[in-house]
Formats: C-alpha cells, sequence, structure tokens
C-alpha cells in the first residue's frame, strides 16, 4: 500500500493518456500519413496553379519569351534583366507607359477603398439598431455584390454612353449641368467611371464585413454613453471606431488588394480599347501580354507587381501590428 | 437609445441615397431589357415606352447564348463541387491534426490569395500549351480546363473558412465518435460535416460565384466551342449594331440563378465571409 501510492498518481496519469491513443492514433501508421493524404490533392493543385505558375513565371521574366517561342517556350533565349531593365526605363515608351499606369492604378485603388469604406461605414451604422424592414434593406444593398461582375458592369457601360444612356440623361437633360454631352468611357472621365463603378460592386463588401462586426459591440456601451452626455458622433468616435479596430485593419488590406488587382472592371466597362485614364495595371500587363505577345515583358512587369504587393502587405502587416500591440 | 431625431434623419438620407445608388442600375437593366431596339438606340427614357419581352427570345439567337449557359454551368458546378470536397478534406486535416508543415501550407494557401490572377495567366498559358504538346492533354479552349483554373481560386478561401468552422466545432464531438468506432474519415462525415453544413452551403456558393462570374481566364482560356457566359455576353455587340435591349435581358437571365442562390444562403453567407476578418 505504501509501495503503491507514490506509483498511484503517475498510472492514473498515464491511462487517460493511454486511452486517448486509441483514438486516432490507434494506428499510428495511417494516423501520420492521415493529415497528407487529405490535403495531397489540394496541394496538386495548388502546385499545378499557383506555385509552380508562379516560379515559371519568374523564370518568363528573365527571357525573350516573344511570339516565335509561345509553341516551344522552354527553348527562348535569356534575357538577363533585360525585360526589367525595359520596363523601369521611364524614357522608353514601354516604361513610361508602365510608370503612368502606375499611377492610374493607385489613384484608382486609394480613391475607390476610401469610398468604400466611407459608404459601408455609413450604411453599417444607419442599420445598427434594428428598425422595421432592416433586413430587407439589407438584402438588397447585397444585390450588388451577389451579381455577377460583367452583369453589373456591362449595365454601368450601358448608362455610361454619350448619346444614349442614363447618366448624360440626368446630367444634362433632367438636371441642365452643362449642355454638351460629356464622354465617360474615353478621355479624361474614365477614371471617375471606373471608380464609380468599382465602387458600386466593393461598398457592399465593406458594409458586411463592417456591420458583422458592429454586431459584436453591446448597446449598453452607447447607452452608457449617451447619458453621459455623448452625441452620436462622439459615439461614434470614441466607441465605434475604436472596437472596429481589427475589422477595419483586415478590411482596408483585403479592399486594397482587391482594387489594386482589379481587371473584369478596366476590361469589361472599356474592352480592349482602354482609355489611358482608366488603364489600371493588371489591364495594361494583360494588353502588353496579349496585344504583343511579348510575354517576357509581362511577366516581367508582373513580377515587379507582385513585389510591391508584398512589400506593401509586409510594411502594413508591421505598422499596423506594432500599433495594436501598443494600444 | 440612438432614436433621436438626428440619427433617424441620418438613416433616412444614408437609406435613400444609397437605396438609389445600388437601385438605379438594376432599374435600367430590368426596364431596358424590355425597350425595342429602336428605344434603346434613341435618348435615354426612364419608362419603356413600348413594353415588349422580345429582347429576351431574340437574345438566344444573335448569340448562342444557350451553349454559353450550358458551358458555365458545366464549368460552374463542376468547380464548385471538386472545389467544396478537396477543401474539405484539407481543412479537416488542418483543423484535426498537428503535423509538420501544417503552418507552411496554410500560410502558403492563404498567400496565394492575395495575388493578382493575371500573374498566374501567362504562365497558365504556357503550362497547358506545353501539357498538351507532351501529353496530348487539351487544356487551354477546354472545359476542363478552365474547371482546374476555376476550382482553385476559390479553394483557398474555402480551406480558410471551413477550417475556422471546423474549428468551432468541439473536438469532443468527434473524439467520441472515434470512440464509438468510427475511423477518422466518419468522424469527419457523420459529426464534423453535418455540424458545419453552414460552412459547406457558404464555401460552395462562394465558389460557384466565383466561377460563374470570372472574366479574365475565360476570355483567354476559351475558344468559341467553350465559351461561358462572361465573355459570351460580348458577341452582342458587332461592327453595326450594339444590342443593349438584348445584352441587359441576358445580363438580368444570367444573374438570376447566383442572386436568388445567394439570397437564399445569405445568412450562413455572411457568416462564413465576415467571420475570418471580424476574428
Amino acid at each position: 500500500m505504501s509501495v503503491a501510492t507514490p506509483e498511484a498518481p503517475v498510472s492514473a496519469g498515464a491511462t487517460p493518456r493511454a486511452q486517448k491513443k486509441r483514438g486516432p492514433d490507434r494506428r499510428p501508421g495511417l494516423s501520420r500519413k492521415l493529415p497528407y493524404l487529405l490535403l495531397a490533392p489540394a496541394i496538386l493543385l495548388e502546385l499545378l496553379i499557383h506555385i509552380i505558375p508562379m516560379l515559371v513565371g519568374i523564370w518568363m521574366s528573365f527571357v525573350k519569351l516573344t511570339k516565335f517561342f509561345i509553341a516551344n517556350w522552354s527553348a527562348a533565349p535569356w534575357a538577363g534583366l533585360g525585360n526589367y531593365q525595359v520596363a523601369v526605363d521611364f524614357d522608353n515608351a514601354v516604361g513610361e507607359g508602365l510608370l503612368k499606369s502606375f499611377g492610374v492604378t493607385i489613384a484608382f485603388s486609394v480613391i475607390t477603398l476610401a469610398l468604400s469604406w466611407a459608404l459601408g461605414m455609413a450604411a453599417a451604422v444607419a442599420l445598427q439598431p434594428a428598425f422595421k424592414g432592416r433586413s430587407i434593406v439589407r438584402t438588397l444593398f447585397l444585390v450588388p455584390y451577389a451579381l455577377p461582375a460583367y452583369a453589373g458592369i456591362l449595365t454601368w457601360n450601358f448608362m455610361l454612353q454619350r448619346d444614349t444612356g442614363a447618366v448624360n440623361h440626368v446630367l444634362v437633360d433632367n438636371l441642365g449641368l452643362t449642355s454638351d454631352r460629356p464622354f465617360w468611357l474615353i478621355g479624361g472621365n474614365a477614371l471617375i467611371s471606373l471608380i464609380t463603378v468599382a465602387v458600386w460592386k466593393l461598398w457592399t463588401f465593406a458594409f458586411l464585413t463592417l456591420m458583422a462586426g458592429l454586431q459584436s459591440i453591446p448597446n449598453d456601451v452607447y447607452e452608457a454613453a449617451s447619458v453621459d452626455g455623448a452625441g452620436l458622433v462622439r459615439q461614434w468616435r470614441h466607441i465605434t471606431l475604436p472596437s472596429l479596430r481589427p475589422v477595419n485593419l483586415v478590411l482596408v488590406l483585403v479592399l486594397f488588394l482587391w482594387t489594386f488587382s482589379d481587371f473584369n472592371t478596366p476590361y469589361v466597362l472599356f474592352g480592349t480599347g482602354q482609355p489611358p485614364a482608366g488603364d489600371l495595371i493588371t489591364f495594361h500587363i494583360y494588353n502588353a501580354s496579349f496585344l504583343t505577345w511579348n510575354f517576357g515583358s509581362g511577366a516581367a512587369m508582373s513580377v515587379l507587381l507582385l513585389i510591391f504587393l508584398m512589400i506593401v502587405t509586409g510594411a502594413y502587416l508591421i505598422v499596423t501590428g506594432r500599433r495594436s500591440r501598443r494600444a | 437609445m440612438r432614436d433621436t431625431k438626428g440619427f433617424k434623419i441620418y438613416r433616412a438620407v444614408v437609406l435613400v441615397v444609397l437605396g438609389l445608388f445600388v437601385l438605379v442600375p438594376l432599374y435600367v437593366m430590368v426596364t431596358s431589357s424590355m425597350k425595342p431596339l429602336s428605344d434603346v438606340q434613341g435618348a435615354f427614357t426612364w419608362w419603356p415606352s413600348n413594353l415588349t419581352l422580345d429582347p429576351f427570345v431574340d437574345m438566344w439567337r444573335t448569340v448562342p447564348l444557350a451553349r454559353y449557359f450550358v458551358n458555365s454551368t458545366i464549368v460552374s458546378v463542376a468547380a464548385t463541387v471538386f472545389s467544396v470536397m478537396i477543401a474539405i478534406l484539407a481543412a479537416f486535416a488542418v483543423s484535426r491534426f498537428r503535423f509538420r508543415g501544417r503552418t507552411v501550407f496554410s500560410t502558403t494557401v492563404l498567400s496565394t490569395q492575395m495575388f493578382p490572377g493575371v500573374l498566374f495567366l501567362l504562365p497558365l498559358f504556357l503550362i497547358f500549351v506545353n501539357i498538351n504538346n507532351s501529353t496530348g492533354l487539351q487544356l487551354v479552349g477546354t472545359r476542363l480546363g478552365l474547371i482546374i483554373t476555376y476550382l482553385t481560386f476559390s479553394l483557398p478561401f474555402s480551406i480558410w473558412m471551413l477550417a475556422g468552422y471546423f474549428d468551432s466545432i468541439p473536438r469532443e464531438l468527434d473524439e467520441a465518435a472515434l470512440v464509438d468506432g468510427c475511423g477518422p474519415m466518419g468522424a469527419l462525415w457523420r459529426v464534423v460535416l453535418p455540424a458545419a453544413r453552414p460552412g459547406v452551403i457558404a464555401v460552395a456558393i462562394y465558389s460557384f460565384m466565383t466561377a460563374w462570374g470570372e472574366v479574365l481566364f475565360a476570355s483567354v482560356m476559351t475558344t468559341e466551342a467553350n465559351r461561358t457566359l462572361s465573355v459570351g455576353l460580348r458577341q452582342y455587340s458587332t461592327q453595326t449594331n450594339v444590342y443593349w435591349n438584348q445584352i441587359m435581358a441576358a445580363a438580368l437571365v444570367v444573374s438570376i440563378p447566383v442572386v436568388i442562390g445567394f439570397l437564399l444562403a445569405q445568412r450562413h453567407f455572411v457568416a462564413g465571409v465576415t467571420a475570418g476578418a471580424v476574428k
């Protein structure tokens, strides 16, 4: 008895552990392999569609891959950094075009992100307290998001037509703001059109995300604040905004990455004859590659874009991570 | 609280302004689809003077819309089914097992999602050409090529989201199933999956929407025979005419399946999409 007692805790601790082993670890050979078997299809597809193409893309950016080598592309001659030199030579037509497109994309991305966030926030705050018909309004707001991108963008294309579109009908015929009908799909207004269409589609996502974030703020926090005499603006500034901080950090990054790599909006809105004012970078790379069949140059631009996005994402995560740790 | 007059005015303004912003294009789409061609080619009118349903009939003849519809349906349904099955297995592994390479896998899968598709487009095109040259398996210009491409678009998101769903299901549940004699796969099938049904539905809708609305790869990887709706709808613009009424009718018809599916399951979808961002 006196000998067995000190051993009792040991065996008591060992028994449940042994029982647990009878679960997934009963057949150690299979159990160790099982997660990899489960992952195998996903890994295989990720390799085929994402990882290998990325490596091939990096290799492509170092070769002279023109239309003469498409059928037998592994024989394309080595270009070294040549494709990159052309892409960043801003005195040259190719480099100049890339730089301009980059500027347009930054402007598009930042403005679209800011407007989508602001509209999403305005609507999420307005719909935060329950009222009759709230779920109907919420469903209505979700429709642009549910619509296939091209269906929505085609409708906007129709509305932005110079002579037959609804937009000019309102501006010129109904409101009489200008006498000559402005062009919206060519010339300098193209960027405004792009931003409008992109915001129409995107603000709903900001709304969805922010609304979900608002649901987690308890009502009595606001009640306490209004008892203390805080107005709606101060409540928003001191309760809503800080509570949404983690949501906003993710949302802003996601919206930036989406807008910066948006292809559908310019492609469907403008067709292949894109106006310089609406020449977004992904569309620019697509045209540079498939209109001139200079894949090496397109690949070099793609790698530059990838590096830029990685730097921005990394910097963003470091800055926001540090700040939220301090707070 | 917050039922002050100021807040009510603010809410009314937001609802009216954003409601118009959302609704006007939808209204234009619906009404223009019911106008004769001469009306959509003339000055815009808010109300159709000659209401007609002809565009909904003519649109099938102007463009082989039925074929595009079939192509889009096959590609989207196949991509959805495979994507959901593969994501379920992978998410189960990530959620329930601790193994070497788990973090590497999760990080890689998540980060591929943030890169723009145009980055993969050129290399993938060449890889598909190469596969064709060496094995004779045609991927460019076939439905199979599109299916493979699309099912990986939604895969990273699906794995991430489902793993989150599986994590929220108590492990005691599937451990009890294991004690009762189920294998790990039995536990997945009988316990974890039924409990995660909302997540599976959300992931399936997301996959379908992604495939149904995809434009970039469809524009490069398809030929006339396997063209999908996203590219096919461009064909209503000819050298001489743009059939805007038929474009709007077609846009409306192709939107109906996704919009209905989305609205029916929006509760699951919204919860799923936002869970990751909010956590």
